[in-house]
């Protein structure tokens, strides 16, 4: 495996998506080049910081509405 | 990721059809961001795309006791909400075709510059000319608030069903089968449009890094 396949396939390595062999000359190959373990840390970083970043939410009025709307279905 | 916190399926519509109002906030609370986001990817407007969520949880609020579980509840409310999201674009005449294939670049070709890595005449072709830069650590305050500034940025520039594969798994943080069942897709076409974009998003992280590096900060 070179680097040009390895960075194609880290989303199936982290989605536990590879073949046992695949997976193996994956993790053999990250431990023995730097770039590689850099890219796949850096994707790790990336995937985590989008977990940071603020979502857009129900507004209030919104919300109490559906609440009140919850109380008096019009089943 | 909500199935840590909510109980099992039966137990939140037995609560939600016995009334119970503290059952449907948590609801509201845990779902309704991620189908803000669903609901954009069909409408115009931020505002229209919460007139849909309402909307979609007063159908939900009517047919709690017609739900079957046939599929999960989370599966079953997202598919009211596209529908009712579908409907409402329609209405708006701004179709957004799902699969957008007409009008998105195709999910094809290599995700880094082949310019990094040696060619084929070049001694270990394949590999890194140049390793990726090191990214400042993301423990500093001042560059995790910018990073999630770069990253807003970077999700809005990706292709409209890459930056809702992405946002609901590693924004929203929903599982890759709860993204499969709400958006109707296989696995591996799933796959495919988080790496395009994650690999969209790391790229953009790292023009800005190194860019920023260049210039001496």
């Amino acid at each position: 495996m070179n680097c040009v396949d390895f960075v194609e396939l880290v989303t199936a390595y982290l989605e536990d998506a590879l073949d046992a062999s695949a997976r193996r000359r994956f993790e053999e190959h990250v431990t023995r080049c730097r770039g590689c373990e850099r890219y796949l840390r850096q994707i790790r970083d990336t995937v985590a910081a989008l977990g940071r970043i603020p979502v857009d939410r129900l507004s209030d009025a919104a919300r109490r509405r559906l609440l009140d709307a919850f109380h008096t279905p019009p089943r | 990721m909500d199935s840590d916190t909510l109980p099992a399926d039966e137990a939140v519509v037995a609560r939600l059809r016995e009334g119970d109002e503290s059952m449907f906030a948590r609801l509201l609370d845990l779902w309704s961001p991620g189908m803000l986001r669903v609901a954009r990817a069909h409408v115009s407007t931020r505002e229209s795309a919460e007139e849909v969520v309402q909307e979609s949880w007063l159908s939900v609020v009517r047919g709690i006791d017609s739900f079957e579980g046939r599929s999960s509840l989370k599966t079953w409310v997202f598919r009211i909400l596209a529908n009712t999201a579908k409907n409402r674009g329609r209405r708006e005449s701004r179709i957004v075709p799902w699969p957008g294939v007409l009008t998105e670049p195709p999910d094809e070709g290599p995700t880094v510059d082949p310019a990094r890595f040696r060619g084929p005449d070049e001694r270990a072709p394949g590999h890194w000319r140049a390793h990726p830069g090191l990214w400042p650590s993301p423990e500093n305050e001042l560059v995790a608030a910018e990073a999630r500034d770069r990253i807003s940025k970077a999700l809005e520039e990706l292709p409209s069903r890459q930056r809702l594969v992405i946002t609901l798994r590693d924004v929203h943080g929903y599982s890759s089968a709860e993204v499969c069942a709400i958006l109707e897709i296989s696995l591996a076409n799933q796959r495919v449009l988080l790496h395009r974009a994650r690999a969209g998003v790391r790229r953009r992280l790292e023009e800005y890094f190194t860019g920023a590096e260049e210039a001496g900060l």
